[in-house]
């Protein structure tokens, strides 16, 4: 699902903004991000897939470690202050295709 | 499924308009039909979250129109405008004004100009000249209170903490 990677939904969580926020100035791994908060590993796991999936945060194999931090540029992204209005406008957009396809299809019917 | 055609907004620090730039995998007469047919229009400046329905549209120099978006939780406003130039299928030139301000009179310009790329694609930029930066940097921000806006503001607060 596209909506899975959409960065905005991916901080709409509170958990995943602390996530963030805990390794903005330092990588960490999986297990030292865990132990920082009240839910299970599991949990923080599908947190961090969530944000990884939409390039909020990075992951590096060290050894045997994997070491989470954050892609400033995706966080740039969404500190852009016309990200949202964009984003209104992609969607539009996006239903200006669907309506461009069809009467594209209309007219070759003919 | 995501489109290739990437949306672009360019809103210049201190400056009093905006464009938004998308290209089309179609010829510029089609696209120019999807802006200037009521249904079609209806069909996409709408949304899940806000119907749109024309009370008046009438797409010509001189022409005016009116449309009500209704929200998921059945509020409503209006907005309205007058047509100044429909010229199929290069250009539309109209006025739009939000009924929902406080204050009444903060009328937007915007020009649509349609470019022919080739038989299949068509390159789309809308400009909208305000009357005030404030009221262009407004009108972008009010599109935060939907949605997206509170995650967004939260982390805004977030990366002025420290990092950025």
């Amino acid at each position: 699902m596209e909506s899975r990677r959409d960065v905005f939904q991916a901080i709409a969580d509170p958990t995943r903004r602390d996530i963030i926020k805990l390794i903005s100035g330092q990588s960490l791994t999986l297990n030292t991000i865990a132990e920082n908060f009240d839910v299970s590993r599991q949990a923080i796991s599908v947190h961090i897939r969530i944000m990884h999936e939409c390039g909020l945060i990075l992951i590096q194999q060290q050894g045997r470690e994997r070491f989470c931090s954050v892609e400033p540029k995706k966080l740039a992204e969404v500190a852009d202050w016309v990200e949202p209005f964009r984003k209104m406008w992609e969607g539009r957009f996006d239903r200006v295709d669907n309506i461009l396809k069809k009467l594209k299809s209309k007219k070759n019917a003919k | 499924m995501q489109s290739k055609n990437k949306t672009s907004v360019v809103a210049d620090a201190g400056k009093q308009e905006l464009f938004i730039i998308r290209e089309f995998e179609a010829p510029r007469k089609l696209v120019f039909k999807a802006f200037s047919d009521k249904k079609l229009l209806e069909d996409w400046l709408g949304c899940k979250e806000m119907k749109v329905k024309y009370e008046k549209f009438e797409p010509k120099a001189g022409g005016s129109w009116r449309y009500i978006g209704t929200m998921e939780n059945g509020v409503s406003f209006g907005f309205h405008g007058v047509c100044h130039d429909f010229t199929a299928p290069e250009r539309i030139i109209q006025t739009r004004e939000f009924e929902g301000l406080p204050e009444a009179g903060h009328v937007v310009m915007e020009t649509t100009r349609f470019e022919e790329l080739s038989s299949e694609r068509c390159k789309v930029t809308v400009q909208m000249v305000f009357q005030s930066v404030a009221d262009r940097d407004g009108m972008v921000q009010a599109n935060m209170e939907h949605g997206t806006a509170e995650s967004y503001q939260r982390l805004d607060e977030l990366i002025a903490g420290n990092l950025i």
